[in-house]
């Protein structure tokens, strides 16, 4: 069984240095990159997979070219190879120039899954595994908190999670899966796998290998634009309070009360 | 003079979705500043009951039945459904809610229709052009966006606006299916509903949490009962669930349950960002936690500093006293 997994280079939430540069595009420069931690829980979700029934897990990446540097990271965790998709026109790419561009990677791959991970943590929007789908014409099985391929029968099922608890879906296989963290924390990769991972594949596609055009993909055509930033309101001092269990009860009721939660 | 079309997203039992409903008094406002209108779209095997429901809050609903849908997954072929109703409108502007199914529909419908997406809002307004807000990095950063050419989709965050419904309902329109799209459709084989998830919880008012300090499943009763006294939904941090004392519906943080209630109790639950992410913007936190150091002494309202089973037993005496 092949499945290709998306994996996205984020700024490292845990450095929270993630700012825009003066052309309100992602400032690269400005923070270390790592692997999207959802992305890595579908890559987690994928090995699992293959450790069980067989075959190979390969990477595919849409970013700047040293993008190769967090690729590491995951052909570490046990990835077979990796496809990274790097253009200068790429640079300010929207939602829509993403899905067209990786859904023309994914035309030239081989596998019976496409994982991607709930969403990023840099953008949030999580609708790009939807646009794959609908382009490349797959089943589209998403926030899988349970995958169950049956490569014999050429089939997938999952557990989508839903409001009231979860839906048992199935498709035929090739198929997109929008995983969830419940599928299970990402291993650490060992010794073994950060030094086989330095002679591992990671082939590189420029928009004009995948035979699209700049003038129609990123940056100079993207749909949506970024006017302005700032930073949150700050919320109001946290009230701290000490003592006795009625006391404390007491000070949460007064809040509800001035508050009219109550 | 754009057209604001809203999606409606059926509840499994048939009726509109709250947040539908939040979105169609989000476009009615926007209808009214930009000077256009706004339409409502539901699409599915037995639209009915949620297009009368949309009908309450938008003066015309297009309620497309689509009897291929039934057993299926609903995003896509609604989709497709959608993206026919809208066909030759290329202006229009869609909303929809930004929960599970809004969100795949979302992707769907910007590669059918050829729209840009702008996902999880949570502001909009009209300024000349559509003008939406969003976090970015886990809600480190607010960003206004639009689109660079006419027509878009946005995706809205619930709890954003309040259901305002019409003085008197407005009219639904039947049309009839589109026919089989071109999309493959997924099938639903089982609805399986697990205890716990009497409100869904990214509508509830009142949302009462439970983390990693519950220790156990037994623990939640606590939680449900000061739940059921504040009129409010159970919710609970990933290590909650992971340990298998509430099921993943109530989970709420990066995995997806984003939520923005009025009251956040939070119980137990150190506030790392996994879990901050999904409930930051509720309008006030409260916390009882050991730990006056845990990192949601950063963004609660108040913290509690004891035992949460202590200040919980307490809290519940306390608030049936009032009610009493």
């Amino acid at each position: 069984m092949h499945i290709v997994v998306l994996t996205k280079p984020v700024p490292d939430p845990a450095a929270a240095a993630e700012r825009l540069g003066p052309d309100l595009r992602l400032d690269r420069a400005a923070s270390p990159s790592v692997v999207n931690g959802n992305d890595e829980y579908a890559l987690e979700a994928a090995l699992k997979l293959v450790e069980a029934h067989g075959g190979e897990v390969s990477l595919l990446t849409m970013a700047p070219p040293n993008a190769t540097d967090t690729m590491r990271k995951a052909l570490a965790m046990g990835a077979a190879r990796g496809v990274l998709v790097t253009d200068p026109a790429l640079a300010g790419s929207c939602v829509r120039s993403t899905d067209e561009v990786l859904a023309a990677a994914l035309r030239e791959l081989t596998f019976d899954l496409v994982f991607s991970g709930f969403d990023t943590s840099d953008g949030n929007a999580g609708v790009v595994g939807a646009a794959i789908a609908a382009r490349l014409g797959l089943p589209y099985l998403s926030n899988a908190a349970k995958i169950l391929p049956d490569p014999d029968a050429g089939r997938v099922r999952v557990h989508r999670i839903t409001s009231a608890g979860y839906d048992v879906i199935e498709a035929p296989m090739p198929a997109l899966v929008v995983c969830t963290q419940v599928l299970g924390e990402p291993r650490y990769p060992s010794l073994k796998g950060i030094m086989s991972a330095r002679s591992k594949e990671i082939a590189t596609r420029s928009l004009g290998d995948l035979g699209l055009d700049g003038a129609t993909v990123g940056g100079a055509a993207a749909t949506t634009e970024v006017l302005d930033s700032r930073k949150p309101p700050a919320r109001g001092a946290t009230r701290v309070v000490r003592g006795s269990a009625a006391e404390g009860a007491a000070e949460i009721v007064a809040m509800l009360e001035t508050r009219r939660l109550v | 003079m754009p057209r604001f079309w809203v999606v409606g997203e059926p509840n499994a039992d048939g009726s509109i979705s709250k947040l539908s409903t939040e979105v169609a008094t989000l476009a009615r406002s926007l209808a009214a500043d930009a000077g256009g209108d706004a339409v409502g779209i539901v699409a599915g095997p037995d639209p009915a009951s949620a297009a009368s429901g949309l009908a309450a809050f938008l003066a015309t609903v297009i309620a497309v039945a689509d009897p291929d849908a039934a057993g299926h997954a609903w995003s896509v072929p609604a989709a497709e459904q959608v993206a026919a109703v809208l066909d030759g409108d290329t202006d229009g502007l869609v909303l929809m809610g930004a929960g599970p199914d809004g969100r795949d529909l979302a992707g769907t419908l910007a590669v059918l229709t050829g729209r840009g997406v702008l996902a999880n809002a949570v502001g909009v307004r009209w300024d000349g052009r559509l003008v939406v807000e969003m976090g970015a990095f886990g809600g480190k950063l607010v960003t206004s966006s639009g689109f660079t050419g006419a027509g878009g989709i946005v995706t809205v965050r619930p709890n954003m606006v309040t259901a305002e419904p019409l003085p008197a309902p407005g009219t639904v329109e039947g049309r009839p299916s589109a026919g089989a799209g071109r999309l493959p459709r997924v099938a639903v084989l089982e609805a399986v509903e697990e205890a716990g998830a009497a409100v869904p919880i990214e509508e509830a008012r009142v949302i009462v949490s439970g983390g990693r300090g519950i220790g156990g499943a037994e623990g939640f009763e606590l939680v449900r009962e000061l739940a059921d006294q504040l009129g409010g939904a159970v919710g609970a941090t990933r290590a909650a669930v992971d340990s298998g004392w509430i099921p993943y519906s109530q989970q709420i943080g990066q995995t997806g349950k984003i939520v923005k209630p009025q009251l956040y109790l939070a119980l137990g639950i150190s506030g790392a960002i996994q879990h901050k992410v999904g409930m930051q913007t509720a309008e006030t936190i409260i916390a009882v936690n050991r730990d006056p150091d845990a990192p949601i002494a950063e963004f609660a309202d108040l913290l509690v500093v004891g035992d949460l089973f202590d200040v919980g037993r307490a809290l519940l005496v306390a608030l049936r006293g009032r009610t009493g």
